[in-house]
């Protein structure tokens, strides 16, 4: 109140100047829209339009194999959906492979940064290695390392003297290979990203707190890896959105026998191989929830800063 | 103090993991060379007979050559577009001011977090009713959509790098508008431009999901999901090694872009992930 | 608190250049040593290796008694200032300082007050809770300073610690450094490249160039009988002028005029020789015009061109070019860049007194006081002229300086009742306690 009062005569002048900006500023506006325009409806197109779709028909009981059965059934494919064990199980094996691979390609991940950001041996070709795995078809690890283990092809068993030891054909055992094959070509991102969190920690602070007496694995304890938490977060949220969503590995690898089915691999099995949309879509719905979840306790939870972020798959 | 040790072993911590990064092609390299009729008799890694014969099965099955083509031809054109699209964004985002910058960055974001899945079914209904299924059109969209966010990130982190003042700087030494933004700005602008292209063009040749649900012939599908059909298409042997050989046809590119551009898709992929 | 010993330390690295080579040198205990050379010369090389962030490629470092060339920097039990201030980004002032305590198990109450006592020595205690980032650039240094000495380390090394500083503030914090060392009288390297730090701060100073080292000595010492024309040209600003002459028995032929060398030891340097550098501080040249009859009679009037004047209110700078002989312009230069200058063309600087009615672009006549006047070899740049005795008798004033300024710094602070010294406060709140410093 009292600022206003004090300053009207400023207020006028500066009214004056912001219409004498908005000439220049509107057209910038205007370019900035228009060349946001083609990115932001494709984006649209392909995510708004089909979510919608999706949550309208998982309203409905309705099979495209038998369009004129199509029947408003409000939430009960939900229902249907989360009072089945099976869904349960799916929900618990998608848990089992995030957990795992996270936990592993973090470890992993930082020995693979700690070895590229200190390696005096040949660090290009490290570099370049660990980019392979990246590069690689997902679906060209998945057979790689099924090949692998597989009973007739594999070398796995008879180097390790394991006899006739049948990978697939237990769930354990095959999520151990669905799990390995996830690590080996997704741990090429994480390691990226902690090398460059690892970047951003002065030498400086190891080097005092070298002299302050830290063991080695003091400083990484208490002053590298507090310093790079920012990536580590980061790292984990992308990393655990990505194996969430596994599908590829599971489809080759299993095909989801096993037990090994996961949320994706039971969306996509209902809405396209049995083309029960209704169904399909609510599961497509619940995965997709789960996903907001996952990230909003990350981001408000662990206070993952956004702007920090880029997004990458 | 212990340099001696310590060098020796990040020399071993090296070369561990040259081997668990390399082994897996190789293995599957070995595997494309092997007969058809070792698998299940013969248990090595190494081939017991060497042979082109995988090669020559795969070039010659129409389902792998026309998938090649379809993944090259849309993984190109997709490439294309969505850095087109990314490039203007990125520009307008780094250089404009205008209202709904963050909302698109965050909208971006999202759509790298979605679950591709939950949109397959409803795309594919969408796709069928406006005759887009099984079209090149039909996942050149969605792989357009889903590759944009990576590249939108990466290029406005690199484009906030640019000096921009250098345009202002060429005009004074007496450069039009148009030499400023030729001679200036396309040559700092285009190491970023090429990196997005890079991740992008991989999350397209990536893609598995889009290509057996959007496709149901050799019209447009792409390797990944034709070799996960490949598997029961067999008539007279196991088609494991004429997958391997496939596999290593596809892997090739990826294998010469990533030795090429090792450098650039390090500063992608880390382009502004952590604060700099 | 310990004494360091260097033996004949070198330091090797990959490609075989030597960027410390045979430097011995006896660093006493409490005492205030500066490590000051041009950039490049291996003083932050030097110091890395006493704290043992660099391995020692030969000689022999020893720290108290014991030889620590294969001790790891935490067992060193030394503490150190970096240029950056390396504060722990994720910490809070407290605990950045506490941080050694911390890696050293100490209790929890025994933290917080030798913590506390360091905050409110270094004037800190109202930031404790803050984080480094939201700290003036002060403020960190001193927060650097205090996880330095709040460990009661043997010695305290410091590698341009203020060069991260405004001049103003790297005033203040210059004499706070030194207050501070006096008073807790612990041994103290120091790399600077900063003379008027070296000057001011050090009990002595060493001059370091290319790895080798040059001189140790006195800030005075230092000044007043440089062993070579590297040291002469390093310690003073502006530097001091060296000035080519041909000997004609006594008489020096220089470009700015001949004068007579009076002094019998500084004319004995000259026997036998046909040209000489002549080494002249600016200050001891002045107007004639206000120089006495009597003080003319033992120096020697010159007539001189002069370029350009600085007057800086104080004194006046005035800029005297000349031509010298091809290879000692090369010489002279080359000179010049080592130490971190670039002189274009061979010129003397003078130092006037400030009421000198001298102009740019006339002639002038000039005294030099010929008796401060240094010869140098030309070939090998040897000061002819250092006197052994005056270096002695300084060494002697230096020693003595540097007890007195410590008792003066003691007997301040003791007394003082409202003092708020760690001292004080411990002591009075829990009396029976024994005070944590010396």
């Amino acid at each position: 109140m009292m600022a206003a009062v004090q300053s009207a005569p400023a207020a006028t002048k500066r009214r004056a100047g912001r219409a004498e900006l908005s000439d220049r500023s509107r057209s910038e506006r205007r370019l900035g829209l228009l060349l946001s325009a083609p990115a932001v409806i494709v984006m649209l197109l392909v995510t708004a339009y089909p979510l919608l779709n999706a949550l309208y028909l998982s309203l409905f009981r309705y099979r495209i194999t038998a369009p004129d059965d199509k029947k408003f059934v409000g939430l009960s494919n939900y229902w249907t959906a989360l009072s089945d064990p099976l869904f349960w199980q799916n929900v618990f094996t998608t848990f089992i492979i995030t957990f795992a691979t996270v936990a592993v390609e973090l470890v992993i991940g930082f020995g693979l940064a700690m070895v590229m950001h200190r390696a005096l041996f040949a660090r290009r070709t490290v570099r370049t290695a660990i980019l392979l795995p990246y590069g690689i078809v997902t679906v060209i690890s998945a057979f790689a390392w099924r090949y692998a283990f597989d009973l007739q092809s594999g070398f796995v068993n008879s180097w390790f003297g394991l006899g006739d030891y049948a990978w697939f054909s237990g769930r354990w055992s095959s999520l151990f290979v669905i799990v390995l094959s996830e690590i080996w070509k997704t741990t090429p991102f994480v390691s990226l990203l902690l090398l460059a969190g690892l970047a951003q920690v002065p030498n400086d602070l190891g080097e005092a707190a070298t002299v302050d007496g830290a063991t080695a694995w003091q400083r990484l304890r208490r002053v590298t890896i507090p310093n790079m938490k920012a990536a580590i977060l980061v790292a984990v949220l992308f990393r655990t959105l990505d194996a969430w969503r596994i599908f590829d590995n599971v489809y080759i690898m299993t095909s989801g026998q096993q037990k090994t089915q996961t949320l994706s691999f039971l969306t996509y099995q209902q809405t396209i191989t049995r083309t029960a949309i209704g169904l399909g879509d609510a599961v497509g719905v619940l995965l997709f929830l789960s996903v907001v979840l996952i990230a909003v306790v990350f981001i408000r939870g662990f206070r993952v800063d956004l702007s920090q972020v880029r997004g990458d798959r | 103090m212990e340099s001696a040790r310590s060098k020796w072993l990040w020399i071993v911590a090296s070369l561990l993991i040259l081997v668990w990064t390399v082994f897996p092609i190789l293995w599957i390299v070995m595997l494309s060379f092997k007969q058809p009729g070792e698998i299940g008799n013969q248990k090595g890694f190494l081939p017991h007979h060497w042979t082109w014969d995988n090669y020559r099965t795969v070039f010659k099955t129409d389902l792998f050559t026309s998938a090649l083509i379809n993944s090259i031809g849309i993984s190109v054109i997709a490439t294309f577009v969505g850095v087109v699209f990314a490039t203007l964004v990125a520009y307008a985002i780094a250089r404009l001011e205008f209202p709904g910058k963050k909302l698109i960055l965050s909208f971006a974001l999202a759509i790298a977090m979605f679950p591709v899945v939950s949109l397959v079914g409803p795309l594919f209904n969408l796709w069928r009713d406006i005759g887009l299924y099984d079209t090149w059109l039909g996942l050149i969209i969605p792989y357009i959509s889903f590759a944009l966010p990576l590249a939108i990130w990466t290029l406005s982190a690199f484009f906030r790098e640019i000096p921009w003042e250098m345009e202002q700087a060429a005009q004074v030494d007496g450069a039009t508008a148009w030499q400023a933004f030729r001679k200036v700005i396309v040559p700092l602008a285009a190491p970023g431009v090429f990196t997005a292209a890079i991740l992008t063009f991989f999350f397209c040749w990536n893609d598995f999901v889009f290509g057996i649900s959007l496709t149901s012939s050799d019209n447009a599908r792409p390797v990944p999901a034709a070799l996960a059909f490949f598997t029961g298409a067999s008539q007279f042997e196991q088609p494991t090694t004429a997958i391997c050989a496939a596999a290593v046809v596809v892997t090739v590119p990826v294998v010469v872009i990533v030795l090429a551009f090792q450098r650039r898709i390090v500063a992608g992929l880390t382009s502004g992930a952590v604060k700099g | 608190m310990a004494a360091i010993t260097m033996k004949k330390i070198v330091k090797r690295y990959g490609d075989g250049f030597p960027a410390v080579n045979e430097v011995s040198l006896d660093v006493r205990d409490g005492e205030f040593m500066i490590l000051v050379g041009p950039s490049g010369c291996g003083k932050s090389t030097l110091l890395r290796m006493i704290v043992g962030l660099e391995d020692i490629t030969s000689g022999e470092m020893v720290i108290g008694d014991r030889v620590v060339n294969r001790v790891a920097p935490r067992e060193r039990n030394l503490s150190m200032v970096f240029q950056n201030y390396a504060l722990y980004p994720h910490l809070t002032v407290f605990e950045n300082i506490a941080f050694p305590l911390r890696l050293a198990k100490t209790p929890d109450a025994e933290v917080k007050r030798r913590v506390n006592e360091t905050a409110e020595l270094l004037e800190l205690t109202e930031h404790l809770e803050r984080k480094p980032a939201n700290l003036s650039g002060g403020q960190r240094q001193r927060v650097a300073m205090g996880r330095a000495i709040v460990r009661q380390a043997d010695a305290f090394l410091f590698d341009e610690p203020l060069s991260n500083l405004d001049a103003k503030l790297r005033g203040q914090m210059r004499t706070e450094i030194s207050r501070l060392q006096r008073r807790l009288g612990v041994t103290t390297v120091y790399v600077t490249h900063d003379q008027t730090e070296a000057m001011t701060l050090g009990d002595r100073v060493a001059v370091l160039r290319k790895g080798v080292l040059q001189q140790v000595g006195s800030p005075r010492e230092l000044y007043e009988q440089p062993v070579n024309l590297f040291v002469a040209g390093f310690i003073g600003s502006p530097s001091m002028n060296f000035l080519p002459a041909s000997v004609d028995g006594t008489t020096l032929e220089t470009p700015l005029g001949r004068f007579e060398v009076r002094d019998e030891r500084k004319a004995a340097a000259l026997e036998g020789r046909e040209v000489v550098l002549v080494g002249i501080r600016p200050e001891h040249f002045e107007d004639a015009s206000l120089v006495s009859e009597e003080k003319k009679a033992h120096g020697s009037v010159v007539a001189a061109h002069v370029d350009v004047t600085e007057w800086l209110g104080n004194e006046l700078y005035a800029y005297v070019p000349y031509e010298a002989p091809d290879d000692l312009a090369a010489q002279l230069r080359e000179l010049s860049r080592e130490l971190d200058g670039d002189q274009l063309r061979t010129q003397a600087v003078v130092a006037l007194d400030a009421s000198s009615p001298i102009t740019p672009g006339r002639d002038a006549e000039l005294w030099i006081d010929t008796s401060r006047i240094h010869i140098f070899d030309p070939s090998t740049g040897d000061n002819l002229t250092r006197d052994e005795e005056h270096v002695a008798e300084l060494g002697r004033l230096g020693e003595e300086h540097r007890e007195a300024k410590r008792d003066a710094q003691r007997h301040a602070e003791r007394p003082a009742p409202e003092a708020s010294t760690s001292e004080a406060s411990t002591s009075e709140a829990s009396a029976p306690e024994a005070p944590t410093e010396p």
